[in-house]
């Protein structure tokens, strides 16, 4: 792990972590009409798992920030459509749909998109205090 | 120069700490969505006065002594109690954390002000123009 000396660490790492949010999301509504002829094969909706990652010595420095420590497949029952006339049909004539939520997977867009923006923000705003704390005394 | 110093000294400090004070916000926001993470903040004035009376960790024991100048980073980081708990341990409340955050940046850049009038205060008198 890269030492974490500032807030462009913090941020940096931060948005990629909601980016990572942003990607399983998109992956899980891509998926969402998918369907599989068992329930292992079907596709099932992905969870970035979050961590804290503290810098050294965080009780000086106050330092920390977000890390992707994992993406696990939500442990979810697809659900099961009786079409035997679906080219992906088993023996039974059943077929799989992915385990996906839409509107959960909306709702954990906002949400990233949203915490982002707020990382965005602060980044921006820091930046434009130490450029002006640079220029001190002109 | 020990004048010039002491005339700058509360600005700076104050500056200094309300940029780690900044450092601390942004990484709250930063878990804004991790579980069990606890915000963190610093009590701003009692922080300011224990560096005010004891720049620095250096002591000095003679008059001829020079005090160590600038702050090595809050000592006392503590942990804020959420208004509204949530179910996975967060006590980041981004509101809280935002209203915080815009209100140390403003009076991060009073400090900035005040520091830049010392600054100009004391080049036009070395001009003497």
């Amino acid at each position: 792990m890269d030492k974490m000396n500032s807030i462009f660490d913090v941020a940096a790492r931060a948005m990629s972590s909601q980016m990572t949010r942003l990607n399983t999301v998109a992956s899980n509504l891509a998926n969402a009409n998918s369907v599989g002829s068992t329930p292992e094969e079907t596709f099932k909706a992905l969870r970035p798992v979050f961590a804290t990652q503290y810098a050294e010595k965080v009780n000086k420095s106050g330092l920390s920030t977000v890390d992707v420590e994992s993406i696990v497949a939500l442990d979810r029952e697809p659900g099961k459509v009786f079409a035997p006339e679906h080219p992906k049909a088993n023996e039974q004539g059943y077929i799989f749909r992915a385990a996906v939520d839409t509107d959960e997977e909306m709702v954990e867009m906002l949400e990233a998109s949203r915490q982002y923006q707020n990382n965005l923000e602060v980044l921006s705003t820091l930046r434009s205090l130490m450029m002006r704390t640079v220029n001190m005394g002109r | 120069m020990d004048s010039i110093a002491s005339s700058l000294n509360v600005h700076a400090q104050a500056l200094n700490l309300r940029g780690k004070r900044n450092e601390i916000l942004a990484s709250n926001i930063a878990n804004a969505a991790t579980p069990h993470f606890k915000a963190r903040d610093i009590d701003f004035n009692t922080e300011l006065s224990k560096h005010l009376e004891n720049s620095g960790p250096l002591n000095t024991n003679d008059a001829r002594h020079i005090p160590q100048m600038g702050v090595t980073g809050p000592t006392n980081l503590k942990y804020r109690v959420p208004t509204e708990p949530s179910l996975d341990g967060n006590t980041v409340e981004l509101a809280v954390e935002q209203m915080q955050f815009s209100e140390n940046v403003i009076r991060y850049q009073a400090s900035l002000n005040f520091l830049n009038r010392r600054i100009s205060g004391l080049e036009s008198a070395i001009k003497g123009e």
